[in-house]
């Protein structure tokens, strides 16, 4: 066999490149199947540290679907509910810059959950459908009531109500909600940086 | 034994440093220094990548390309040798560090084209190395690309911030950088 490659080098050029190639390809095959990922990783790891209020804030329809758009580039600012806490979780999981919140697409608010005043209630329904997170109990012509434990306070059953009977009230702190202040974000590595060199100048 | 190995190891890693000395691999250098993270990843994915290819090579050429009478197509086998490993290397580091992939992003598959890997391979047939030689080399090639690329990006991080003139700032002064880095390496120049 090597006799006859070796008389024929054209042959053996083809045989070696091809074998190669067939080689790494079937090699590249078993990899292929050995190590699939099921979609972008990245992805739940940023829906994990998105607050899943739901709230379409950010112009998407949901948490999800706005970690896909974080995971494809777009600025991790426009999360209102998430805060500075939540931009800077995100910065540092994906190594980018830590910035101010986007005021286009609201303020950072205390937790507050919705409060329907019952007995102004005409039970329309239509804060049910607004609900994205199906915390709104309540059947056509009867009262509606909140389910406080699920409410992620988006504010969007607010707008459709027709008598104007929801209230969002901020959320009564318990054993179960309550949590350091934490300080106020702390001078950048950076500034230090800067401000030693102004001082040395 | 114990000696020549070290001996490779150091003259590939400081005395003849492959991107300050042999200027190669410099795309990777300039392109992924600018944070300290990001540069210690692809040196990471760029020790594994080189090690590899440079003992792939060697096992192509010696078991493959010259009982055949092959050795006219040691270039192009051994830019083969590297695809593979380098995709290999991606379906790897895909599926056990997301974060580290989303961070490489182009840069992993660059590996392909970074210029070190093919050299070191080509050199260690000039320097007729055996197997255990090839993979010690490459190793040493890539920590010397490893290190000076970790030290480039933490002064770059500095410069960052740095009172840098307008005109000089950016590339510009990476590139100054650089070539007093190499200078400081031409020190090394007959260690071994």
């Amino acid at each position: 066999m090597i006799e006859l490659l070796l008389q024929h080098p054209l042959l053996a050029a083809l045989i070696a490149l091809v074998g190669l190639g067939v080689a790494f390809g079937a090699l590249l095959g078993f990899a292929a199947v050995r190590f699939r990922t099921e979609g972008n990783p990245i992805v739940d790891q940023i829906n994990a540290i998105l607050p899943q209020t739901q709230c379409g804030q950010c112009g998407h329809p949901g948490c999800r679907p706005y970690a896909e758009a974080i995971a494809a580039g777009e600025d991790i600012n426009k999360c209102p509910p998430g805060g500075q806490a939540g931009i800077e979780a995100l910065a540092d999981l994906l190594d980018r810059e830590v910035i101010p919140l986007d005021a286009e697409h609201g303020e950072e608010k205390l937790p507050q959950v919705a409060y329907i005043r019952e007995d102004e209630c005409i039970g329309c329904t239509k804060c049910i459908q607004a609900c994205p997170v199906d915390a709104i109990l309540g059947a056509a012509k009867h009262m509606h009531t909140v389910i406080v434990s699920e409410c992620t306070g988006c504010d969007l059953c607010v707008e459709p109500c027709p008598v104007d009977c929801i209230d969002m009230i901020p959320q009564q702190q318990s054993l179960q909600t309550w949590h350091w202040q934490l300080p106020e974000s702390s001078p950048r590595s950076a500034d230090i940086i800067a401000t030693d060199a102004g001082e040395a100048a | 034994m114990l000696a020549d190995y070290s001996v490779l190891l150091i003259g590939a890693i400081l005395v003849n440093n492959f991107v300050l000395v042999q200027f190669l691999g410099l795309c990777p250098f300039m392109g992924v220094s600018n944070k300290l993270e990001t540069a210690m990843g692809m040196s990471m994915a760029t020790t594994f990548v080189l090690t590899l290819a440079s003992a792939c090579s060697n096992l192509t050429y010696h078991f493959l390309l010259e009982p055949l009478g092959l050795e006219y197509l040691k270039t192009i086998s051994f830019i083969l040798v590297i695809a593979v490993v380098v995709q290999f290397t991606e379906m790897v580091v895909r599926k056990t560090s997301p974060l580290l992939y989303q961070v490489l992003g182009v840069y992993l598959p660059l590996i392909t084209t970074n210029c070190a890997v093919l050299g070191v391979a080509l050199l260690n047939l000039n320097k007729d190395h055996n197997f255990l030689q090839s993979l010690f080399y490459g190793f040493g090639a890539a920590v010397g690309f490893s290190l000076v690329l970790v030290l480039f990006a933490a002064m770059r991080e500095r410069l960052a911030v740095a009172d840098v003139p307008a005109p000089f700032q950016g590339a510009a002064i990476g590139m100054i950088t650089a070539g007093m880095m190499s200078l400081a390496f031409m020190g090394f120049a007959g260690l071994v």
